[in-house]
């Protein structure tokens, strides 16, 4: 289990090193994408208006609260459930480059394979863990596609952002897949015993 | 006593919401807060432990910026405790409830998650048609009116499932489904939380009675010696699967099991599980018929 400091957007081969069960702190920039996001992106096929290359893209609903000069304020941001846009990963991935999902939860075990063939990871961020979250995040830079508040495309730029979970990598191994095998062998060999 | 309106009890009752929701948002109950600190000195597993270490700085971060405990300010439930006497009619509680919860997510201002479910529209105001959802009791000779504030996250109660056993397969079914619901909701749901289980009546009632059960504090347990018993059961074997926190393995899957149970047919066998996640945000208003209010973050 080694730690491992990124600053991202980053390159294939540096998530390529990571392995699942490695802790990750994330300076420099992540995007904010959820379902309606990514909805417009590949079942609607608009072009994003920012590049994904080399991003971390965080899967998030933000509060905020905009200022006078149209800026926006964080008040609490924090991450929702993965599984949901398990099906945009290849995409995403393989056409926009991007090289890291952030979630709760995990993946689907399908997006594996995609991880894997193009070069991605998945990081694991403490569910519900906003207040905290929330003073990570030093500033949001751009947002774009504001009819979709608040599921918009969100810049944000951060600062020692974690503690993040390597929850799958690119070499087929996943957490979560290990957990669910050890959980449902404990079930047939002792728990369902007891019943 | 002092003699009060019933446009004044409204607006009484219209107050404590909007207070109630931000509030529970902010600040989670101390029964909630022991069973994190427990939970995360007892793991022994290297990453549930920094999990469950990473949740308790976030609660003390909470605090500290007077900030949201967690992002997802949930759809607004509430449970109303009316005793027989409470000057205000149930019509009038509920239009007070609604409009609290209104102003609350304007004036903090909180997201708005609340949208229509074939046109996904956002009503902007976590009100809509036939929400916030209201819990009703109503409790002879008494005059005061409970309101307990429950904002439920989507994470969680995407979690939720109800089979209809039946009678031969008898507890053990009960139980089987209940762990396997827990395992197969993996780390969706923000483990480690409480596990709310209905069972019997109808499939509305248990699920109605799951969700009853999320409600209670931690530690709090079922009157009936038979219920007490499978709740304690089920807090063992669940913890027993090794899902851990945010399902990436450990000790603490539960925090806690809750079982609240209604009397059911011959030929029924209902269960219903409605999870919590962790941050178990709840709040109560205890309100007298004079409209005195006394807050109370522990009921």
């Amino acid at each position: 289990m080694a730690h491992h400091e990124i600053e991202f957007p980053t390159v294939e081969e540096a998530v390529r090193e990571l392995r699942a069960g490695d802790t990750v702190t994330i300076q420099g920039h992540i995007i904010g994408i959820r379902d309606a996001t990514q909805i417009r992106i590949f079942d609607r096929g608009q072009e994003p208006p920012m590049s994904l290359s080399g991003a971390a893209l965080l899967h998030t609903a933000p509060n905020v609260r905009k200022l006078a000069d149209g800026r926006y304020e964080p008040m609490c941001i924090g991450t929702t459930t993965s599984a949901r846009m398990s099906r945009f990963t290849e995409a995403l991935i393989r056409d926009h480059q991007v090289r890291a999902i952030i979630g709760k939860g995990g993946l689907l075990a399908e997006a594996l394979e995609p991880l894997h063939e193009h070069g991605g990871v998945y990081f694991a961020i403490v569910g519900g863990a906003a207040a905290l979250e929330t003073t990570q995040i030093e500033e949001i830079e751009q947002v774009e596609w504001e009819d979709l508040m608040p599921e918009c495309l969100w810049k944000f730029r951060v600062r020692d952002f974690g503690p993040l979970i390597v929850g799958m990598d690119t070499h087929g191994e996943s957490l979560y897949e290990n957990v669910q095998a050890e959980a449902r062998r404990r079930l047939d060999e002792s728990i369902y015993e007891k019943l | 006593m002092s003699i009060t309106t019933e446009p004044a009890l409204q607006k009484t009752v219209e107050d404590a919401a909007a207070h109630l929701y931000v509030w529970s948002l902010k600040d989670i109950p101390q029964d909630l807060r022991d069973a994190l600190r427990d939970a995360s000195e007892r793991e022994t597993h290297p990453v549930g432990k920094r999990i469950l270490e990473t949740i308790n700085t976030n609660v003390a971060v909470a605090d500290e910026r007077k900030n949201l405990v967690c992002q997802d300010t949930g759809l607004a439930v509430y449970y109303a405790r009316v005793g027989e006497r409470f000057p205000l009619h149930p019509a009038r509680i509920e239009e007070g409830l609604r409009e609290g919860t209104r102003r609350a997510t304007l004036e903090h201002p909180l997201r708005s998650n609340t949208v229509h479910t074939l046109t996904r529209e956002a009503t902007g105001d976590n009100t809509g048609h036939r929400i916030p959802h209201i819990h009703w009791e109503f409790v002879p000779d008494w005059d005061g009116l409970d309101v307990k504030c429950v904002p439920k996250g989507s994470g969680s109660e995407n979690m939720s499932f109800l089979k209809m056993l039946v009678p031969a397969d008898g507890v053990k079914a009960i139980k089987r489904f209940v762990l396997d619901s827990i395992v197969g909701a993996g780390g969706k749901p923000c483990p480690p939380g409480i596990v709310g289980v209905g069972i019997g009546g109808s499939a509305d009632l248990a699920m109605h009675l799951a969700k009853e059960a999320i409600a209670r504090p931690v530690g709090t347990v079922n009157p009936d010696p038979e219920v007490a018993a499978l709740e304690q059961d089920l807090f063992q074997l669940l913890n027993e699967t090794g899902v851990g926190p945010m399902g990436l393995g450990g000790d603490t899957t539960v925090l806690s099991a809750h079982v609240e149970q209604a009397h059911t047919h011959i030929t029924l066998n209902p269960v219903a599980v409605n999870y919590q996640c962790w941050a178990a945000r709840r709040a109560t208003a205890h309100i007298a018929a004079d409209g005195s209010v006394e807050m109370d973050r522990e009921a």
